[in-house]
Parts: structure tokens; sequence; C-alpha cells
């Protein structure tokens, strides 16, 4: 039985105050530079939501563009947005701040979020009108407190504000007065990723075509943690977030692996329908906060608006075979393991030439492959170049060094095998899964025959370990529903009974 | 004599460029003495 690809959401969320208030660049500074020129700069080049809604990589994103008509665009993008931008699109959506504020206290379990009350008043009219908010997770909205309440708890009781345009509206408080991994800024954190993924459920489950019901299983694989002193790591993402997309029938597990996990969440959902396991397993992930405006400083320096401004999110729900959507072909899987090395060479070899050559193909058979997706133009002010880009160089160049490609080819390779990077540099996001999606959509109308998907991990960062992570898989286009092969009881009796006679009558006996 | 010998070197490696552990197995027999060295995610 094969495993499918039935449907995949996009998600992005515009959170300008966020960037200032929560994003680790900026919390840092705050600490080791309280008065900076930066902090002092930073609010002068945060973007409108129009301006989010319009940029072109965003549109991306959400599908309303293809990764090749992103890259026919006029650059910068910055300066060149699509005119009349919707906030729905074909994927999932890009959710202004005042609302996203409401579906994470929609999201909160213990009591620990508050919104002001006008701000509750005006923004749940907004909310209601949202067309997969149903009526439950509008009713876990609560009336709203007073201002006097919020600045008590952000001043005095150590509680995380929640701001639209500076002005405080709300906040997150701590879950325990000495525990820190139930601190106000872990909770906002975790809480924000939790809402993030569930909008991406909620758009997976309106246009799978699947009931909500047949959800067996999820697997959330973002790259943040959940606990007490405890346990600090506990988990369940993935159970929580279930609850409130209404997915009554899943159970499920949190996923990780730095950068890598969605990747290696695909292999594991793949891998339990194809055993029979579940019908239906969802992969799932929300974005981070830590990660909003990472790159803020050389944005600023060099006068541009600070680009990292997105929380995102993707659901991505894997199916048994229905015979018409692309699979996930699980004989072929890419590994970089603990002894493949760390040379740029070995890294390839492991998760893109091994496992074509495995399967008989070569590195050029390979119509697109999607490996790091960041958006070049966050990082290369930054200093970190084209990081696709860097990706799909690589690779061309060990097609060269195999004998598979000429070097003069090497351009046209990368033009034709390769993609504009898009996603917002959300860690996880933008690791080889941005392009799941347009990947299914070019399968199931044969503009590609195949594609692979590259996830990468850092896992140096959790200092456990120097190595770095890698798995890769292939989509291929589905060619109808195999033929159970169904054990036929009466065949083998009659087979059996044959071989028997065989025997007897090979022993010099005359049996019949 | 080697370019590198004697010197003492901090290795900054790339995950999506080159690691940090490939640079010093360059290092190996150019008499180098390698103090620090690491490979840092720029994403």
């Amino acid at each position: 039985m094969k495993s499918v690809i039935t449907w995949a959401s996009y998600v992005l969320v515009h959170t300008p105050d966020m960037v200032i208030a929560n994003g680790s660049t900026q919390t840092t500074e705050r600490i080791v530079n309280p008065g900076s020129e930066y902090l002092q700069q930073l609010p002068k080049h945060i973007r409108s939501y129009e301006s989010a809604l319009s940029y072109p990589p965003n549109r991306c994103y959400i599908g309303d563009i293809t990764p090749a008509e992103l890259g026919a665009m006029e650059q910068p993008y910055y300066e060149n947005g699509i005119e009349n931008a919707e906030r729905f699109s074909k994927f999932g959506e890009i959710m202004p701040q005042d609302e996203f504020y409401l579906l994470i206290q929609a999201c909160d379990s213990f009591d620990l979020v508050f919104l002001e009350e006008n701000f509750v008043k005006t923004t749940k009219e907004k909310l209601s009108k949202h067309p997969l908010m149903r009526e439950d997770i509008l009713n876990r909205i609560k009336d709203g407190t007073s201002k006097e309440e919020i600045e008590r708890f952000i001043n005095e009781e150590h509680a995380e504000g929640l701001y639209i345009k500076g002005e405080a509206v709300g906040f997150v408080k701590r879950a325990h007065d000495v525990d820190t991994n139930l601190s106000a800024h872990i909770m906002l954190e975790n809480l924000v990723s939790k809402a993030s993924s569930v909008l991406s459920l909620l758009h997976t489950m309106d246009k799978s075509g699947v009931d909500p019901s047949e959800i067996e299983y999820v697997i959330e694989c973002s790259e943040e943690a959940c606990g007490d002193m405890n346990q600090r790591g506990g988990g369940n993402f993935a159970k929580a977030e279930a609850e409130i997309a209404g997915l009554l029938n899943a159970t499920g597990s949190d996923l990780r692996g730095f950068c890598a996990a969605p990747a290696h969440a695909m292999v594991t959902a793949a891998s339990l329908v194809k055993a029979g396991t579940f019908k239906h397993v969802i992969v799932t992930a929300g974005g981070s906060t830590a990660k909003l405006g990472m790159n803020g400083k050389d944005h600023v320096k060099k006068g541009l608006p600070v680009l990292e401004d997105m929380v995102a999110g993707f659901s991505i729900l894997v199916s048994r075979d229905d015979g018409v959507n692309p699979y996930i072909d699980l004989e072929h899987i890419g590994r970089h393991t603990v002894g493949t090395g760390s040379s740029p060479q070995a890294v390839t070899s492991s998760l893109v030439l091994h496992p074509l050559q495995s399967a008989n193909l070569r590195i050029p058979d390979i119509d697109k492959y999607a490996a790091e997706m960041q958006n070049p133009e966050i990082t290369k002010p930054a200093g970190a170049g084209d990081v696709p880009l860097a990706n799909f160089k690589m690779i061309g160049a060990l097609a060269v060094k195999e004998g598979q490609l000429e070097r003069k080819e090497l351009n046209s390779f990368i033009e034709k095998h390769g993609m504009q990077g898009w996603a917002p540099t959300q860690g996880h996001i933008p690791s080889g899964v941005p392009y799941v999606g347009f990947a299914r959509e070019a399968l199931l109308s044969g503009e590609i025959k195949n594609a692979m998907i590259v996830g990468k991990g850092s896992l140096f960062l959790g200092r456990l370990t120097n190595l770095f992570d890698g798995i890769s898989f292939m989509m291929l286009p589905n060619k109808g529903l195999e033929e159970e092969k169904q054990f036929d009881d009466k065949k083998l009796r009659l087979m059996l009974a044959d071989a028997l006679r065989k025997f007897a009558q090979s022993l010099g006996g005359e049996g019949e | 004599m080697s370019l590198l010998e004697d010197k003492k070197v901090i290795i900054v490696g790339d995950r999506d460029g080159i690691p940090g552990p490939a640079i010093e197995a360059c290092m190996v027999g150019t008499g180098a003495e390698v103090v620090f060295s690491s490979t840092e995610c720029f994403v």
C-alpha cells in the first residue's frame, strides 16, 4: 500500500509587535544594550499588514503564486508588492496580529491569556467572520480585562505583554511562580506555536475533503518544548493542537530534529500509513516567536523593512492510497547518518546521491529539488547568502563529479531543477516542506514526474553533539490503485494437497 | 613551510556551506593549531 499526500496547508501570521517584544535578537539587545541605536530605529522599519500581505514571497508561501512565478518577479520584492492581494488563498491565509491574539487565547487551556475588554469586543467581531472559526473555538475567548490589570500583570507579575502598535492589549502570565519552564516567556512562545499550528490544521481539514473524525494520528514537528521542571520537553503539542482543531479521534506525539524535523515527520507519517497502522496522519507545525526579527539588525542597517515579521505554520495530510494523489517513496530514503561525515560532498551524497543510486536514478533525473527554501531577500543582507541556491549548487556539483552532468550545464541545472526560495526564516518551516503543496499539484497535473524533499537540521545548536542531520524523500505520481493481493485459502489448500500427493507418489506408493 | 605553520586557527563553519569539522580536517598537516572550531546555522 502507498502513502499519499492528500493536502498541504500553509499559513502566515503578521506579528509586527511580537518582532519587537519577543524576537530573541531584540530581547537580547534590550538586556545587553538597552539604549541602542538599533532598538530606537527598529519601530521605523516595521511593515504594515497590507505590505506583508502583498509581499511576493508571502504570496508564494500561501500558494497564491508558484515558485516559478516568484522567480520571474522584479526584485527587491518588498518594493514590488502584488496588487489587490487577498488574505485567503489556495493553501491557507495571512492572518493579522489582532485576530491571532484571540486565537492564542482560544488555544489557552489554563487561563494564562488575558485581553483588554474593548479590544476583545472589536476583534472578536472580526474573527467571528473567519470562515473556519467554529463556534466552540470562538466560545473559548473570554470577555476581557481592564487596562489597569494588564499594566499591573506586565509590571508586577512577570507577565509577557501582547501589543498592538506598541500599546498593551493583553498579556500571557506565567504558569508557575518558580519554574522557569513555565515562565510567561515560554508559555507565550508555546501558545504562539500551538495557535499557528491549529490555524494550519483548520485549513487542512477544510480543504482536504477528509472528515476531521477520520484523522487518527498527528505528528507535531516544531522546535519548541513544553513541560515543567521535572519533564522539560515532555510534550505533547500534537494532541493539544488536535483538541482545539476538533480532531476527536486522533492522538499524536511530537517529533524533534531541529529544521529537519518536518522531513523526519513526513517519513514517519508515511511509514505509519503504509504499515496500515493509521489511515490518516497529519504532520503539523506552528511558528516561532524567537526567530522574529532574527536578522533585524542587518535589515535596519541596510534600510530595509524588517522582513522577519511572519509567524508561519503548515499541516500536511498523509493518507492511505487513493489511487490519485502523489505518494512518498519509502523504498529510497536519503539519510545523513552518524558515520556520514560533515564534508558538503559527503552530506549531499548521503541525502541525494545514495537514495537515487538505490533507485537506479541519476541526479538530473529528479525534476525538482526542495532543500532549504529560505527567502534570500531575508538572508542575503545579513551575509548568510542565498541558502537554496547554495544547496542546489552543491547538488549540481555532485552530479558533475559523478559524471552525470557536464560542468557547463551546472547553471542551467540549477535553474531547471532548483527554485527561488520564498519561506520565512522560521527554522523548521523552510526545510524542504514548503514545496510539498506545489509538488503535489505539479505531480497531479503532470508538470513534473518526481520531486525530492530534503530536510536538514543543525543538531549542534543543542550542544549535545557536533553533528548535524538530514533526511530526504521522493514524491512520485500515483498511477492508480494497486490491486490488493488477497489471501486465497482455497487455492492454498489445493496447492498443499497437490504437493502432498506428489510427495506420496515419490515414495513409491500409488496414491490417488 | 606551510602558510599556517605555528599559527593558531579559529574556525567558524556554516551548515549550508563548509562545516567546521570539514575545515578542521583541512588543517591537518599544515602545522596550524586549531584552538576553536564550531559550525553555525545562519538561518
